[in-house]
């Protein structure tokens, strides 16, 4: 997951401060170095790393921490704070033209993702806004630019528009606009050619793009892998265009995407969404105050908890978690839970939302074949077995059967016992975890200044889960 | 100037370095002006200088590590050395970035190509660094030099990527093989592989789509793809390129790494390196698994592809400080 080293440096240079009675500055001076380091290896532009050390550095020596009880825990909520403070309060919205077309125009690097994510962003704001998008090809550059978009086109059902490669990217937008007011269009998303921001005659065809489109969105798509580099290409296309947002794509690699954190700070445009994966909806809403959480390790509860109510039925959620925290948990709770979880993505991004489950799963793969194997291995049992666990794991026949039945083997059969027994521990001991001691003391301080959402009627004791 | 005389002291070489100079002048003045203002300005070698200096290589995305590692190696030789003078220090920060790279080795851009085999090179990266492209212009090299190449779409996951690759095989004149869109690229490979012999190919060059290599699905695709070229032809691959894109920051180590596990990587191609980013992570790459760098891309141009040389790299980076 993005952020996961740096959190993990985070955590370490902090470790020394938690657990502190009290700081010296020496201590400080030594976090702070380590902070900076972190940061920089993050690949946060060197600036704001700067900017960073010195203003967490100035309130950390105040004497408010010096005469606090817990210095260490302070001394993260200013870091998280700080980190909320340069990436910005809060979501930023795309603007969404009530009456008329809404007009978005992709811009960014060759190679930074701006097909892919037009596709993703038609996706999303047709489920999501109720719009009629319309892609139109501008990329007349790059090799079969054109056929990629209109094959996305065609993978989710959204309207092309393309004139070729012969056509002036000035002369296709312009038919582009007659096109989607003939069509009945309310979406516009217009795929440009990937450019190098000191390409002025590049830059300038964007320009005139601009200016016949008249967008009310000019997003930057920006490789979350970028280095220092990210502030010269970010400040470079926001003063010829006016960039109103960004869309940091390839954030499911390994990544610290430091570039995140640089970007508002220097530029002052916000992250809009990010990319998630190469699946066309694998667009996801940036929330900087969660990036902020992840970055010191608490896990991103919040988009767990989004995803959970975008696609489950609360009801089954809290009866499954009620059982599971009782320890009454079999195999119909197995197949449930299996169930709800691919509904919600897959099974590895799920768990990496988790706080504490994080490091635990570092090294280990979470095999999605598994799930199938389990299903056809839980179908083959009769309901009763289903219900009572105890009747497979006490008849060395009935494991048998099922084997036979699911086609796989008996040794798979153990195995899947053993699992039951151990999920169903590990709910119990999540149940009476102390949320304290899973995220080390830093948790605590900040996960307080965590706006949690909170939800009235029967979904009202969820946050009850959060841990 | 002694050792940056010697260093430049054909003028064939001056020349070529102009061209990367060209490419890089942006970020050089952004970044590397700084250097030669800091250097001018100070009179005496203090800490703050060394970490000033830590922070500008930083800047350039050279390795966290590897810039701790070699700035307090730079300290070591100012002290042994007894150099006193900030100007001093410039030529001493030439000559150690020099031999950070070279480490007393050859080091060759050539690729392994030879003239009795079919040599197959594997261009592997992350999405979007700009293997299909790179491929086309290496192919256009070979072809220019009177070898029989052939381009293999591998990359049968992105739309459209078939159909690039396909573009840029008519554009330079080479064969082509693919198979359909979701076919499975080891098959690809397998096929592809006999197609050459029948066609008395010399070189292939295999596309494969990009993938993160944090994606374990993928990177098994991608040891499956070796496994099965390595099967058909002994030796094969006889390149494995892996293509980074030099906006790359510390994540281009973490890719090193993880393709390297899975694919034993020969080379890197450092692509794009015509905007303001320096590429300085392919130097930790070097530094930290001894991977040489074969080839830049400065440009969209069809022999807009050269390959490394790592004088003409540093000098590029560090030519205006003098």
């Amino acid at each position: 997951m993005a952020f996961d080293n740096l959190s993990d440096r985070l955590q370490m240079s902090l470790r020394r401060v938690t657990g502190k009675g009290r700081l010296t500055e020496k201590d400080i001076e030594e976090m702070m170095r380590e902070v900076r380091l972190s940061l920089l290896e993050a690949d946060v532009n060197f600036k704001v790393v700067k900017e960073f050390t010195k203003t967490v550095k100035e309130q950390a020596m105040g004497e408010k921490i010096l005469k606090g009880l817990n210095p260490g825990q302070q001394v993260v909520k200013i870091v998280h704070e700080e980190l909320k403070n340069i990436m910005g309060e809060k979501a930023a919205p795309l603007t969404i033209n009530m009456i008329g077309i809404t007009k978005i125009m992709m811009v960014g690097l060759q190679g930074a993702g701006k097909t892919t994510t037009a596709g993703k962003l038609a996706f999303h704001l047709r489920k999501n806004n109720n719009l009629k998008p319309l892609l139109v090809a501008l990329d007349i550059y790059r090799p079969a630019a054109i056929e990629q978009l209109k094959t996305i086109g065609a993978q989710l059902n959204v309207d092309v528009f393309e004139m070729g490669i012969f056509e002036k990217p000035q002369t296709i937008i312009k038919k582009a606009l007659e096109y989607a007011v003939s069509n009945g269009n309310n979406l516009i998303i217009a795929d440009t050619a990937g450019r190098l921001h000191i390409d002025n005659k590049m830059m300038q065809e964007l320009v005139d793009i601009k200016d016949i489109l008249k967008p009310e969105e000019v997003l930057l798509n920006l490789d979350a892998m970028t280095g220092q580099d990210a502030v010269n290409v970010a400040s470079s296309f926001h003063e010829t265009l006016s960039v109103t947002g960004a869309i940091l794509t390839k954030l499911d690699g390994d990544t610290r995407g430091g570039a995140a954190l640089s970007l508002r700070q220097v530029t002052n445009i916000p992250i809009k969404f990010v990319g998630m994966g190469e699946k066309l909806d694998q667009l996801e809403v940036f929330h900087p105050d969660r990036m902020a959480s992840r970055i010191l390790g608490m896990g991103d509860v919040l988009t767990l908890v989004d995803k959970v109510t975008e696609n489950i039925d609360e009801d089954d959620m809290m009866s499954l978690m009620e059982k599971m925290m009782s320890g009454k948990y079999n195999y119909d709770d197995y197949l449930k839970q299996l169930n709800m979880i691919k509904k919600m993505g897959s099974l590895g991004g799920m768990m990496k939302l988790i706080p504490g489950m994080n490091k635990a799963l570092k090294g280990q793969n979470i095999d999605e074949k598994q799930t199938i194997y389990i299903k056809a291995l839980i179908q083959s049992m009769t309901k009763a077995e289903r219900k009572d666990p105890k009747l497979i794991s006490r008849s060395s026949s009935r494991r048998r059967r099922v084997a036979r039945g699911s086609g796989r083997s008996v040794s798979d059969v153990n195995k899947l016992i053993q699992s039951l027994e151990q999920q169903g521990q590990m709910m119990k001991k999540m149940a009476g975890m102390d949320p304290s001691k899973m995220n080390s003391a830093s948790a605590l301080g900040a996960m307080r200044n965590t706006p949690v959402k909170q939800k009235k009627g029967k979904g009202k004791n969820r946050n009850r889960f959060r841990y | 100037m002694g050792f940056f005389d010697k260093l430049f002291k054909s003028k064939e070489k001056r020349k070529n370095a102009q061209k990367y100079k060209l490419g890089m002048s942006k970020t050089r003045s952004g970044i590397f002006n700084n250097l030669k203002i800091l250097l001018e300005t100070t009179t005496i070698i203090t800490d703050d200088l060394f970490d000033e200096l830590e922070e500008i290589f930083i800047m350039a995305d050279i390795g966290v590590d590897t810039v701790i590692k070699f700035v307090s190696h730079l300290r070591d030789t100012v002290e042994l050395k007894g150099i006193t003078a900030p100007t001093d220090l410039k030529e001493l920060i030439i000559e150690e970035m020099f031999k950070l790279y070279v480490k007393d080795e050859i080091v060759t851009s050539n690729l392994d190509i030879r003239n009795d085999r079919i040599n197959i090179v594997l261009f592997v990266g992350v999405n979007g660094s700009g293997k299909t492209t790179t491929i086309g212009k290496v192919a256009n090299e070979y072809i220019k030099k009177g070898n029989k190449v052939l381009m293999v779409a591998g990359d049968t996951f992105r739309a459209g990527a078939i159909n690039q690759l396909k573009i840029w095989s008519e554009r330079v004149g080479a064969s082509f093989y693919s198979k359909d869109e979701g076919s499975d690229p080891s098959s690809v490979m397998f096929d592809a592989i006999q197609y050459a012999e029948e066609n008395s190919i010399d070189i292939i060059l295999c596309d494969t789509a990009g993938r993160l290599q944090n994606k374990v699905n993928l990177m098994k695709e991608l040891g499956k793809i070796n496994k099965v070229i390595a099967r058909e032809v002994e030796g094969a691959p006889h390149e494995t390129l892996l293509v980074v894109d030099a906006t790359t920051g510390q994540n281009g180590l973490s890719q090193a790494k993880i393709f390297n596990e899975v694919t034993n990587i020969s080379g890197i191609v450092l692509t794009k390196l015509d905007g303001t980013a320096k590429g300085g992570i392919v130097l930790a790459i070097k530094d930290e698994l001894n991977i040489p760098i074969k080839y830049v891309g400065l440009g969209e141009k069809i022999d807009d592809l050269e390959h490394f040389d790592i004088e003409e790299y540093i000098y590029g980076m560090f030519g205006d400080i003098f």
